[in-house]
């Protein structure tokens, strides 16, 4: 909502400056989002009369005139406007006077001839944007010799509101003033208004066949209208400074009455309407060509105004091109009515459009202005373009109008509400300046909700405006009181926190990327996965739910590539989606990418690069603070983005959690990626998961080492060696370490050696060789027989 | 024994004489040692007259203790010379930078939500999370946005079909919360939201955190307290400026808008606050009734308060930066300026 600050002025007119003025309507709750002047600075304008006109000698397109600017005599000058003529009044930039943009008017020879001033188009004075084609005319009573700025009032604010949408009430003069008028507690008085005398009975047949819809239809038909009338300047002038271009008399009378009053009004040419008008649900696929030339099909949910041969316009959003205002128009028929916000709801963004009168039917025009509007849009008719009224002719669907609401204000309610005891006196005020008739008894306040506040309709909305009025900032502030509670908190769960700073403190930062990724890409890692698809992506590189973190993480990883930074650690957590939106899960997970070099550049560092074993041992790490390394287990797998031959299934009590591997060279080539990468995912879930720590007595008897060097097939998994030897190492095995792995000089081709140091202890003695040698046998004899390993001697 | 002064001198010329400690010992072993010179005198004191040993016995161990207490600290003055010389090789540089993997950091988001968090925390909110594809339900008909309310347009929502859809921020988590505990709820709900829009001061996704309390005697000026607490501890100014300007939630009623005094001009007017002063950082409100009611709370017992924040615009206000879109490119030359 755009309107001048002088417009306003003419309601209500507090005793404040522009900006404070601003200020205190957006701290009412109708944010004030520009100030602007509404028009640039210029001086020196003054109103003038053009007397005389001759050709340029030497120039064909410019005029020699004389004008009157009231110095006393006529003052020559040079126009080459096509439209300066005699008689005309103009706006004359005298010698001296300062045009926007610093633009200074001096003496001046043309071809020639002496000029002493400019007469000025409405560009030239800042006030239309686009370059005009001619001088600006101005009335003919226009006083000669006055200042042009003072006399168009050009020292005026146009005030912008970004309106909440639930103040529709607001979209006009009328209801800022009134927010105003109480702000400030002053009356507001609008402009005088009575009904207009209809001079003759000729009516037009209005049938509305969707009261619901539509409660309440007022036409009425004014004939002999002359369309061809100019515009008042002061109304071209008000619409400019609303945001609203002039067109043509009849609309711009409509355009201010909706400025004006907040109701939104169509004209239909009465010669151009047939049999009856309708007010009706459209036909599904009834064509209808709007006022913006756009051909559309109707849907059988909305609402039509309509004649005996088809719709005319969409009810409360836009008129049609056949049944409008034209130039040939001699009588029109003007609309003012009432559609529910239901009935006009989504119509305009379900069609593209989004207008005027649909932005404030949506938000609620009130029904009890629908005949004021008629008679105020006839008024002005009347006054520019002529013509004869008829009598309004009315359709109301009483039952269907909006009841009256009364709303209880309970004293105690308002008061718990706001830690505040306002006085009586002052809750009444604000709600009467309101337009909200109160009565009060000691308990509570009855309130009778206005027509056009669609906004209030339960105790808290009556609250909501005390506390508004009365001004958020001079309300109380406390402390909420709460009881002390202590809340459980499970020691054995690792709080996401944690995790990240562990993934930190090995050298990784955080990512955050988009929970959305280009198909293209998702599919290249994971042909199988089945994830939503947005209906309305922002862009198609956006368009599908991550089913995985690594289409995120490779994408962070690349754009790191390309700016030079070669040594990339990268983690985030946060949801993948997994499955068709009816059998969808919405799972945590935390990944983690790595690539480059081992250690950062330095002077310490080697030049190694990262590994699978790098990025395992970060992840075990991760899994090592639940407190339970044995519930986790990784084997061989194979995942599509992930090489075959190093990738592993991680597992989590011997369920699926995720899975670590490096990226697959396939899938390399095809994103262009030229450095390998290892990446990770694991279920949130599983590595939050732990126990708690259960404490083992400490032997006071010395500890056995045995190491066993294990010949095995290098195709054989470590970890089924190790499975092997913790079966049958007895129940005083206290540790395997696995210190190395062989291939090479002195080992077959094809086996690989298996360095392990494996310890016992007894709780409660020393343990003696013969028992410590029987169980390196039963190792030795069992992962002979099940994976033909050897002792190396 | 007369030549025994000649002998001491030589004996400590000798001593002197030693660079290092094998040389000190040859010295001692020549001197003091079974064979040594000093030990032939005691030895040969038995051929002396009986009335002149004792006389002569103190001179020679009179001797021996002299060149034995030299030696000693000759001994020390060349191994502390000598551990001088090897500390003085062993020295390194010890300006040059450590070894090893040095630590990474936390997304400015995220560091921004857990501070948020905790400053909740501390004072017994708990943290809820919560899916964030979403139905309608409770992303907006439990929050009193029916269909085809004009609010609906206030966020651009994403969607998925005709009733599931991407958050437009974290109050369903509220919803689920509401509907699954008995008050008194007190309830931070940081994560992911999604909106369809994208210029250069909209990512189409975001973080918000929205808070929600609810209990017997709740009102207004607790949510102004509280809100006026978090942004002062948030900044770390408690005086900063914090105005409340009414506004319009559906799903809160009385609600407001919180403005802080611009934290980059002090309230003069700058580019980032449009050269209002102000800066807008927060929505809140007191919890509507309609909201408790799909929630099954009972209205007249009790009353609540919930307000919301973007992450990132906090984290911007609070770290200088000026593009909201270096958030999700994880441009590790970001990213490193937060750890």
């Amino acid at each position: 909502m755009k309107f001048s600050e002088q417009w306003l002025r003419e309601w209500v007119s507090p005793q404040l400056a522009t900006q404070a003025l601003a200020d205190q309507i957006t701290m009412a709750g109708l944010e004030v989002d520009a100030v602007d002047p509404v028009a640039a600075a210029f001086q020196g304008v003054v109103i003038a009369e053009v007397v005389d006109k001759a050709q340029h000698p030497d120039a064909n397109k410019l005029n020699v005139c004389q004008v009157i600017d009231g110095s006393g005599e006529s003052v020559q000058v040079v126009c080459g406007a096509p439209n300066v003529d005699v008689g005309q009044k103009v706006a004359f930039a005298q010698v001296g006077a300062v045009l926007p943009g610093d633009f200074k008017i001096k003496k001046a020879k043309l071809r020639g001839v002496e000029s002493r001033g400019m007469i000025c188009s409405a560009s030239e004075l800042g006030l239309e944007e686009e370059t005009s084609p001619g001088i600006m005319e101005l009335p003919l009573d226009a006083p000669s010799g006055e200042d042009f700025r003072a006399w168009m009032g050009l020292d005026d604010s146009t005030i912008e509101v970004d309106l909440t949408p639930n103040r529709g009430d607001c979209l006009s003069l009328k209801g800022m003033a009134r927010e105003v008028g109480v702000l400030n507690r002053l009356p507001v008085e609008g402009p005088a208004m009575s009904p207009v005398t209809p001079t003759h009975d000729e009516t037009f047949p209005v049938e509305v066949r969707d009261g619901e819809r539509c409660p309440r239809y007022i036409g009425r038909l004014i004939k002999g209208v002359d369309v061809t009338a100019d515009t008042p300047l002061w109304m071209v002038e008000r619409l400019r400074r609303s945001g609203v271009r002039s067109i043509d008399p009849i609309v711009d009378i409509t355009n201010y009455v909706m400025l004006e009053l907040g109701q939104p009004m169509h004209a239909f040419d009465r010669a151009n309407l047939h049999e009856r008008v309708e007010v009706r649900l459209a036909r599904a696929g009834e064509q209808l060509t709007l006022l913006d030339g756009q051909e559309i099909a109707l849907r059988d949910d909305t609402l039509v105004i309509a004649d005996g041969r088809g719709a005319l316009a969409i009810a409360g959003v836009m008129g049609g091109e056949h049944s409008g205002v034209n130039t040939e128009t001699k009588d029109i028929f003007l609309e003012s009515a009432f559609f529910t916000q239901l009935a006009v709801a989504g119509q305009a963004r379900s069609y593209g459009l989004h207008t005027d009168a649909s932005h404030r039917f949506e938000r609620g025009v009130d029904p009890e202005l629908t005949r004021d509007a008629v008679e105020r849009a006839t008024a002005l008719l009347l006054e520019i373009t002529g013509g004869e009224p008829g009598p309004l002719i009315e359709a109301v669907s009483h039952e269907q109008l909006p009841a009256p609401r009364q709303i209880t204000l309970r004293r105690e309610r308002l008061e718990q509400a706001l830690g505040l005891s306002l006085p009586g006196e002052d809750v009444s005020e604000i709600l009467e300046r309101l337009g909200m008739p109160v009565e009060a008894d000691e308990v509570a306040w009855r309130v009778a909700v206005p027509s056009w506040r669609f906004d209030v309709a339960i105790e808290e909305d009556l609250i909501e405006e005390v506390a508004r009025i009365h001004g958020y900032n001079r309300l109380p502030v406390r402390r909420p009181q709460a009881r002390l509670g202590l809340r459980p908190d499970g020691e054995i769960y690792q709080p996401l926190s944690r995790l990240r700073r562990q993934m930190v403190a090995r050298g990784y930062q955080e990512a955050i990327s988009y929970s959305f990724v280009a198909p293209e890409l998702q599919k290249a890692l994971m042909p199988q996965a089945v994830s939503p698809t947005l209906a309305n992506p922002i862009s198609s590189d956006m368009s599908v739910m991550r089913a995985s973190l690594f289409p995120g993480l490779l994408k962070a990883l690349e754009h790191n590539l390309n700016r030079q930074q070669n040594r990339v650690r990268l983690f985030e957590t946060g949801l993948v989606f997994r499955g068709e939106l009816d059998d969808l899960s919405q799972i945590p997970m935390m990944g983690a990418l790595v690539c480059g070099n081992r250690d950062p550049e330095g002077w310490a560092a080697r030049d190694d690069k990262i590994d699978f074993f790098d990025l395992k041992g970060d992840l075990e790490s991760l899994l090592a603070m639940g407190g339970e390394p044995d519930a986790w287990r990784f084997e061989p797998g194979e995942h599509s983005a992930l090489h075959p031959g190093q990738t592993a299934r991680v597992l989590y009590r011997g369920e699926e959690a995720g899975w670590i591997g490096t990226l697959h060279p396939a899938v390399r080539a095809e994103l262009g990626l030229k450095v390998e990468a290892v990446l990770f995912e694991v279920r949130l879930d599983a590595l939050s998961q732990g126990q708690l720590p259960a404490f083992t007595p400490l032997s006071r008897y010395p500890e056995v080492r045995r190491d066993l060097a294990m010949l095995v097939d290098e195709s054989l998994p470590v970890q089924s060696l190790l499975d092997c030897l913790r079966e049958q190492a007895g129940e005083w095995l206290t540790g395997i370490n696995l210190f190395d792995v062989y291939q090479g000089k002195g080992v077959e081709d094809g086996r690989k050696s298996v360095a392990l140091g494996l310890t016992w202890q007894h709780p409660s003695r020393t343990l003696n060789d013969e028992e410590i040698n029987q169980l390196v046998d039963a190792i030795v004899t069992e992962s002979g027989q099940r994976f033909g390993a050897q002792l190396r001697s | 024994m007369d030549h025994l002064p000649n002998l001491v001198a030589e004996a400590r010329g000798a001593i002197e004489a030693a660079q290092d400690i094998a040389a000190l010992d040859e010295v001692r072993v020549r001197y003091l040692g079974k064979k040594g010179e000093i030990t032939a005198l005691l030895k040969g004191l038995g051929k002396l007259p009986p009335e002149e040993r004792p006389a002569a016995g103190e001179r020679i161990n009179q001797a021996k203790q002299e060149l034995s207490s030299e030696l000693d600290r000759r001994r020390q003055l060349l191994e502390k010379a000598a551990l001088d010389a090897r500390l003085a090789a062993e020295s390194l540089d010890v300006t040059l930078p450590g070894r090893g993997q040095p630590a990474g950091g936390l997304h400015p988001v995220t560091r921004t939500l857990e501070r948020i968090e905790g400053l909740f925390t501390r004072i017994g909110f708990d943290v809820a999370v919560g899916p964030e594809i979403e139905d309608d339900y409770h992303n907006f008909e439990a929050l009193n946005i029916p269909a085809h309310h004009p609010a609906r347009g206030m966020a651009d929502t994403f969607y998925f079909d005709a009733s599931r859809l991407l958050r437009t921020h974290t109050s369903p988590v509220q919803v689920r919360t509401m509907k699954n505990e008995a008050p008194p709820i007190r309830i931070v709900c940081p994560g992911r939201v999604y909106r369809s829009d994208s210029d250069l001061t909209h990512t189409p996704m975001f973080h918000q955190v929205e808070g929600l309390l609810v209990d017997e005697d709740v009102s207004f000026a607790d949510l102004k307290g509280t809100i006026e607490d978090f942004l002062h501890a948030f900044f770390e100014r408690d005086d900063l400026s914090v105005r409340f300007r009414p506004s319009y939630f559906p799903f809160t009623e009385p609600s407001a808008e919180v403005d802080i005094e611009c934290v980059m001009c002090g309230g003069d007017g700058c580019r980032v606050c449009s050269h209002s002063g102000w800066l807008e950082v927060m929505g809140c409100g007191m919890v509507h009734p309609e909201v408790f009611n799909h929630a099954g709370i009972d209205t007249e017992r009790y009353k609540g308060f919930a307000f919301g924040m973007g992450a990132e615009r906090l984290a911007m206000l609070r770290y200088g930066v000026n593009d909201l879109r270096l958030f999700f490119e994880n441009d590790l030359r970001f990213l490193r300026q937060f750890a």
